[in-house]
């Protein structure tokens, strides 16, 4: 049995020539809209009792306006959704809620929006204020609550009885992180007693872990779908690889990359967004990756070491410079950053002319994902701190997981299991 | 639509209540005000006009005849500019609700008649302590004016849906029509009785739907007499349809409205 399944499903945005022309269409005259814009066509999948789809695509990929369809908000244009289950959808937190009114009388107000009777509401309600967990505020008028105790009345409402299908676009990107794994907990043991997740997230690590397989939206259309963890790696190709040609002179991609074999190199750990600038002294021409076998690459094995490496063209003299670099995670959280001044490494002048290979070794402690650099060069001499050369978000790489290890966090540190019995 | 109004009756009360709730959360008199309002219009009204056209109020021996006769007129125009203004703006206010959750949508004009006929309820009521203390006379004829309000009621949504519908996709109306609801309250007898004016005229008043509404409330609750039922009947008939008229409307609109807010 499918709990949702949708075909073909489409919206177009109508417009007229003059409204009129749309009012008139209600009575049954017809006319051609002046315009049709197609911002979703050809969906279709299926969810199966227990499943877990994630929806993930770029902004404006169409995400939410699947979700506005599937939860009966907006009509599609064609195909059709057919539905055999109750569906709860959390597009936003605390829709309907009143500030005026207690968090109680909000949780009444709420399910009967949500179509419950007052009997059900009661039963429920006990569960309802369990796992808000916000004590004496509950009956406190919410324009006092924080934005954070608001979301978890809000989510506590929206999951209260389980549906066979549970819509979520981003909303728990709010509250504490405990409360947001409380959130998943309570997810997670409605999925293990046979519902359904729909989850439209742009954290691609969450949808890896909850859901089992993913849509992929693209320009409007259904690009793929299939298991998450293959549907996720062809997204982060396309987020982070739709580079154009303009920045490939700076990055790895230019002529190292016929010398790699495939596996060191992946080409779509492209970089769009550099920032570079400095007083022209002299250029960071270009960054790479070396392996631990000297080898460019950008895909990294854990624990093994590894050189960030950045050649520079000086054009005029500097009689002490500083090298540096930064590793920074996706969201841009600074991990390790250090330069030759701080490492006490003695770095002569050089000439106007002079093209130098900087090198920094390193052992790679970090945990598998995608990170960034910045690399720059300062002038010891001068006043204030400015970059002679800068390049921020300058070129990214990978570090891989040979095997499901099962480590969570940025770091790897590595550690050792060892017990004693001490008493017995 | 009345199946799944029916399942959403909780929702539906409970907004009612909420409503008034939140509307008088934090205020010292809290739910007197609603009458306060209605009244101090009342005594201002009174005030300034009632040596004008005291004289000329025919049939009704009571010193306070023009309040009395203004006090009518405004429980039935109350009842339907309330109405029709809020059903006018009600989809673009609850816009982004109607975007986020999928519940009937006939149950926002539902809460918004419910709110006002509780208001015109309390207002009347208030009316009657008031004609209690100005020594005016009850009388069965009352009665009359419950099929009264929901022909109001009927007349008002026809009038309000439609407009609202249309004022999601046309902003214009939602400017436009309050100015025009002003001119209509000038343009009915109710601050004025109708033999001021002109007898030439006075057949054009004919075409105002509220006129007849208001004159059936200047019988009942001035003069204590039953409504005149040929206009009552003709009143009705244009209520009803332009009612299913908005409906009809609503039904087809309903799927658009979501991509235009």
């Amino acid at each position: 049995m499918t709990l949702l399944s949708v075909q073909n499903l489409g919206k177009a945005f109508r417009s007229y020539r003059s409204e009129w022309q749309r009012f008139a269409g209600w009575f049954g005259i017809p006319i051609k809209p002046s315009k049709e814009l197609w911002v979703l066509r050809h969906i279709n999948f299926e969810i199966h009792p227990g499943e877990a789809i994630g929806i993930i695509g770029r902004n404006g990929a169409g995400k939410s306006t699947l979700l506005k369809m599937i939860t009966g908000t907006m009509q599609a244009t064609e195909g059709h959704v057919q539905i055999n289950g109750r569906i709860a959808a959390i597009l936003e937190l605390g829709m309907g809620f009143n500030p005026e009114l207690t968090g109680r009388q909000n949780v009444f107000h709420a399910a009967g929006l949500m179509g419950f009777s007052v009997e059900q509401v009661l039963d429920a309600m006990p569960d309802i204020e369990a796992f808000a967990d916000i004590s004496d505020y509950f009956d406190e008028p919410v324009r006092v609550y924080s934005s954070g105790m608001q979301a978890r009345v809000a989510f506590a409402v929206a999951t209260a009885n389980r549906p066979e299908i549970l819509i979520v676009d981003e909303a728990l990107s709010v509250g504490d992180a405990a409360f947001q794994r409380k959130c998943f907990h309570r997810i997670e043991s409605h999925m293990n007693a046979g519902m359904s997740l729909l989850l439209v997230s742009h954290d691609v690590e969450s949808i890896k872990k909850l859901c089992t397989k993913a849509l992929f939206l693209k320009n409007c259309s259904q690009q793929s779908f299939g298991e998450a963890k293959v549907v996720c790696d062809e997204y982060e190709k396309h987020l982070f690889g739709s580079a154009s040609g303009e920045s490939q002179e700076n990055t790895i991609q230019g002529a190292r990359k016929q010398e790699c074999s495939p596996l060191l190199i992946d080409q779509s750990l492209l970089v769009t967004d550099e920032l570079s600038y400095g007083d022209g002294r002299a250029i960071i021409e270009e960054v790479w990756f070396e392996n631990s076998s000297g080898k460019p690459a950008n895909i990294l094995d854990i624990d093994n070491t590894f050189a960030i490496k950045y050649r520079v063209l000086f054009k005029s003299s500097v009689v002490s410079p500083i090298f540096s670099f930064l590793i920074k995670t996706l969201e841009g959280i600074s991990i390790y950053g250090t330069d030759t001044e701080s490492l006490g490494s003695e770095t002569k002048g050089y000439e106007e002319g002079d093209r130098v290979e900087i090198s920094f070794n390193l052992k790679n402690n970090l945990a598998s994902g995608t990170y960034f650099i910045n690399c720059g060069i300062r002038d010891k001499l001068s006043e204030e701190i400015s970059f002679i050369s800068r390049r921020v978000d300058v070129a990214m790489f990978k570090v891989n997981q040979q095997k499901d290890t099962g480590q969570v966090g940025l770091v790897n540190f590595g550690a050792k299991f060892s017990s004693e019995i001490i008493q017995h | 639509m009345l199946h799944s109004l029916w399942q959403y009756r909780h929702f539906v009360i409970s907004s009612i209540k909420n409503e008034l709730k939140s509307r008088f959360a934090r205020s010292k008199l809290g739910g007197l005000w609603m009458l306060i309002n209605p009244l101090a219009q009342v005594l201002i009204y009174a005030l300034i006009l009632s040596n004008i056209l005291a004289a000329k109020l025919p049939g009704i021996d009571n010193k306070y005849a023009y309040a009395i006769y203004l006090m009518a007129g405004l429980l039935a125009w109350n009842l339907f500019s309330e109405i029709v203004s809020r059903c006018l703006t009600l989809f673009i206010e609850q816009g982004n609700l109607l975007k986020k959750m999928s519940f009937p949508r006939i149950t926002l004009p539902t809460i918004v008649v419910g709110s006002c006929l509780l208001n015109n309820v309390l207002l009347f009521i208030a009316m009657l302590g008031v004609f209690l203390v100005l020594g005016h006379q009850f009388s069965w004829v009352m009665l009359w004016l419950i099929p009264l309000t929901f022909i109001v009621v009927m007349l008002a949504i026809g009038i309000g849906l439609t407009l609202g519908i249309i004022n999601v996709f046309l902003r214009d109306i939602g400017q436009a029509f309050p100015i025009f609801l002003q001119v209509w309250f000038w343009f009915t007898p109710i601050v004025y009785p109708v033999n001021i004016i002109p007898e030439s005229y006075r057949e054009l008043l004919r075409l105002n739907p509220m006129y007849s509404i208001t004159d059936a409330y200047h019988q009942i609750l001035a003069y204590g007499k039953p409504p005149l039922m040929g206009d009552i009947a003709i009143i009705s008939v244009i209520a009803l349809g332009l009612m299913l008229l908005s409906l009809f409307m609503f039904r087809r609109a309903s799927p658009e409205m979501v991509d235009a807010l």
